[in-house]
């Protein structure tokens, strides 16, 4: 082992039927570092996390930790922590129905009584060091999916890990509470803890990271100081290939400008269960517009209720000028709507099923029950959109759970892709995905609107909003509170209607 | 990732493994082991021969034949309890109960005023329509719990599973009709010149309906959608509570139906009519290499499932098991081939081979 090396993997291997997830891959993670992982959708950085953290076995190759003379085995999650690697993952892993001081300690109690007291002073401490407006007594789902994730984060803090695996903490967090886990990881590096960051936020790599690895097709790439390494080179290093698409998005302007006219769809005073305030709404045929607004400001609430995800409780919709009620998604569907949720593993995936049902079943559903789409048919409907998204599946039969984010995501896609929709509703699309994944995405909705189509795209990414919209709506506190178009549309105007108050 | 090769070399794996891993192939196995077993302690278990019955008329008669025979109401309830498990994620467990009470208004209309009657006293047709009525309104109200109130399928099923019988009871007014009438037992038995018991036909019939049922409609698609992520099969247009609600009715028909066989066989409707029939359907569910807890499913593995249950059980009695110790010596097969079709198992398994191989 390397001095001051906490933790070193030589030469991992790991396949699944068909593919090589990882192939001879070195990782080293030293003393008080906080360390990025990088790469693609698929490059393999969760499947070295789950080799890691003993939720896959591997196929080879070695793993030392700081202590331990020989290779350590790591067969189950178990054996990582007890080897003092603790880990959060993206997703969150805990249970909902227990209270927060029970999921900070479940698991780590010894023999058979709980001291539920000192449990809850114990949690309690924690809670306040961390600044996690939690009680320890409260259920876990009755609390915000952020300061669920720090839950998470607190319980691996607290084990007292030499190693800690970070998995994407940050998709769901807001700038304060992102500021406050960076704080968190800082302290722990002054500790001597060894930190491994998977992210997908370029700026957040670069405020709070020493060292960064890249891996490409379940290959190493490079591992590099952050000094040596500028984000245009890692971008490019990710991508494996010199980087001009970015730049060439940036479309002209004019595309998918807001014509005057009868909208595409049109929304007065539309409220839902989910209590946002009524609203207003309109989109011309081939416009990109979008809601932004911070986490819970209602966003997804608001495109929920035009869809007819959540019961609408008032308001009136028109399409095309025509008044139409929309009761429930399949009204919504039949009028030519179509909508990705934000939640892909709760709302979009049918986990089970293969690609090829997966990227039917909507318009399975639009057909009807008495109407099966005869199997080569949806065979030749998968294959076209497999081919077309370049979706990276070992085939259209494989179960959809086994792809990664991003080729999920755009299986998701497909499937409305496939209704052939007047007016498509994606919901933070690009949410834990990839850089080049992103791109896709973003000319996808480009493309989408010079044929005509509406789009309305949510991201919690400012830029990528900035790049495909042109016109934003602005959600605080559950209320449209602003829209902006043309010389509007800037980072700081944005950030001052969100923020509300004076300008 | 890199792909090895591709996709439609990846279709060519060798075919032992493939077959070895095809959902199906657990309850196969099992009938293969029973049918090896047979053949090696007794090889006349399967002789089949053409006899005379009492009326005269050809019937065939042999174990084989009997399995197939008295398999033919599991086989039906089979088929409704695995789209009831794929949708809802739970199973009915009032079948049983259903079928007694299906089976009394069947026989209490057939019977009329009085509980004994040597010819039928209303078109069979109806007594039919309305028996399968009957059952699919339970299976209603079940669906209605599970689906609409979310209540967990077994504990919803266990309101018929407990009420039931005292149902069919009160339908019958406490008296035990019987029914004497020739033509009425010809579904539980034989067609007169026909070799082949009656119920072998019925669940043949039930079999092609699925067939067709799920080639022409999209009932497989829905209830597996709905069964892996309700949410989003909602958001795909679908609706969720209605799918489940629908298997559930599914079922019940599927109980009428196996209830016409029962109450024509035994030609009465004695309490304990098609008692823990539920166990074993769901055994067959399970026997077919379908999940519990609801998804993905395939409905010729329950098929079969069933019919290992049957061949099982004539093995045993045809080794003199007594009645009362069959259910131990069915529990320690179950057990085995349980544990068998275990995922965790098969994986454990494959490694070992996969070690013994690499040792050479």
């Amino acid at each position: 082992m390397q001095e001051n090396a906490v933790l070193e993997l030589r030469g991992i291997c790991k396949y699944f039927p068909g593919v090589k997830a990882l192939e001879n891959v070195d990782f080293t993670l030293r003393e008080g570092e906080i360390h990025a992982l990088m790469g693609e959708n698929g490059a393999g950085k969760s499947t070295l996390i789950k080799v890691l953290t003993g939720v896959y076995e591997k196929d080879g190759g070695e793993i030392y930790i700081k202590g331990h003379e020989k290779a350590v085995a790591i067969r189950s999650p178990q054996d990582a922590q007890n080897a003092g690697i603790s880990t959060v993952y993206q997703e969150i892993t805990l249970c909902p129905n227990l209270t927060v001081a029970e999921n900070m300690y479940i698991g780590r109690t010894k023999g058979f009584g709980t001291n539920w007291r000192k449990m809850n002073k114990g949690a309690e401490r924690l809670l306040k060091n961390l600044d996690i407006p939690a009680k320890p007594t409260q259920q876990l789902g009755t609390c915000s999916i952020a300061v669920q994730q720090m839950v998470a984060i607190a319980r691996a803090v607290d084990m007292e890990c030499k190693v800690l695996i970070l998995d994407e903490p940050t998709s769901s967090l807001d700038e304060g509470e992102v500021a406050k886990l960076f704080k968190l990881m800082r302290e722990l590096q002054a500790k001597g803890v060894g930190i491994i960051f998977v992210t997908h936020f370029l700026d957040q790599v670069y405020e709070v990271c020493d060292r960064i690895t890249v891996l490409r097709d379940g290959h190493l790439e490079g591992e590099y100081p952050i000094a040596d390494l500028p984000r245009v080179q890692l971008v490019s290093k990710m991508l494996g290939k010199e980087l001009d698409d970015m730049a060439s998005i940036r479309t002209s302007d004019t595309a998918g400008k807001s014509q005057g006219g009868t909208p595409v769809l049109e929304a007065q005073g539309l409220a839902s269960t989910e209590g946002i305030k009524p609203f207003d709404f309109a989109i011309h045929k081939g416009e990109v517009n979008g809601f932004t607004g911070l986490l819970g400001s209602g966003r997804s609430e608001s495109v929920r209720a035009i869809f007819g995800a959540d019961r609408v409780t008032g308001g009136k919709v028109l399409m095309d000028g025509k008044p139409v009620k929309i009761h429930k998604p399949l009204d919504a569907m039949k009028l030519g709507i179509g909508y990705l949720p934000e939640d892909r593993k709760r709302d979009g995936i049918v986990g089970d099923l293969s690609v090829r049902d997966n990227i039917i079943l909507a318009y399975q559903v639009m057909k009807g029950f008495f109407h099966p789409i005869p199997r080569a048919q949806a065979e030749k409907y998968a294959d076209e959109y497999i081919r077309l998204l370049e979706i990276k599946t070992a085939s259209s039969e494989t179960p959809i759970k086994q792809l990664s984010g991003g080729n999920q995501q755009k299986v998701i896609l497909a499937r409305w892709l496939l209704t052939d929709p007047k007016y498509l509703i994606l919901d933070e699309p690009t949410r834990g995905i990839d850089v080049g994944t992103k791109t896709e995405i973003q000319k996808l909705v480009l493309h989408l609107a010079e044929d005509g189509k509406s789009v309305t795209f949510i991201s919690s990414e400012l830029d990528e909003m900035l790049r495909t919209c042109t016109r934003l709506l602005v959600m605080r506190d559950r209320k449209m509170v602003g829209e902006l178009t043309g010389e509007d549309l800037n980072q700081t105007k944005i950030m001052a209607t969100i923020a509300g108050g004076e300008n | 990732m890199t792909k090895l090769q591709n996709p439609i070399k990846e279709a060519h794996e060798p075919l032992l493994k493939r077959v070895v891993r095809s959902q199906i192939f657990i309850p196969f196995a099992a009938l293969a082991l029973l049918v090896i077993f047979n053949l090696i302690m007794d090889p006349t278990f399967f002789s089949v021969t053409l006899k005379q019955n009492n009326d005269g008329n050809p019937v065939l008669t042999g174990n084989l034949i009997t399995i197939l025979n008295n398999a033919s109401e599991l086989v039906i309830l089979a088929i409704g309890m695995t789209l009831v498990t794929a949708a809802s994620g739970g199973q009915d467990i009032s079948v049983g109960a259903t079928i007694a009470v299906a089976g009394s208004v069947m026989l209490r209309l057939l019977c009329g005023a009085d509980a004994k009657a040597d010819t039928m006293e209303t078109s069979l047709l109806l007594a039919f329509a309305v028996g399968c009525l009957a059952s699919m309104l339970c299976g209603a109200f079940n669906g209605t719990l599970v689906a609409y109130f979310k209540i967990q399928p077994m504990v919803a099923t266990l309101i018929m599973y407990t009420a039931g019988r005292s149902i069919a009871a009160w339908i019958n007014g406490n008296k035990l009709p019987v029914l004497n009438d020739p033509n009425f037992a010809v579904f539980g038995g034989f067609i007169p010149g026909v070799p082949i018991p009656t119920p072998v036909f019925v669940a043949v019939g039930c079999m092609i309906i699925i067939a067709l049922v799920m080639k022409f409609t999209t009932l497989k698609l829905y209830t597996q959608s709905v069964g892996i992520n309700s949410y989003s099969s909602r958001l795909n247009g679908l609706n969720p509570a209605f799918v489940k609600f629908l298997t559930y009715v599914i079922l019940g028909l599927c109980v009428g139906v196996a209830a016409l066989l029962k109450v024509s066989r035994s030609a009465i409707n004695y309490s304990t009519i098609a008692k823990d029939i539920e166990m074993d359907a769901i055994l067959a569910v399970a026997l077919g290499g379908n999940a519990l807890s609801g998804g993905k499913f395939s409905m010729a593995g329950s098929i079969l499932g069933a019919y290992v249950i049957q061949f099982l059980t004539t093995t045993l009695y045809n080794f003199k098991v007594p009645s009362d110790a069959l259910p131990a010596y069915k529990a320690v097969v179950v057990i085995i081939l349980v544990v068998i079709s275990a995922p965790v198992f098969r994986d454990k398994m494959s490694k070992m081979w996969k070690a013994v191989k690499g040792g050479k």
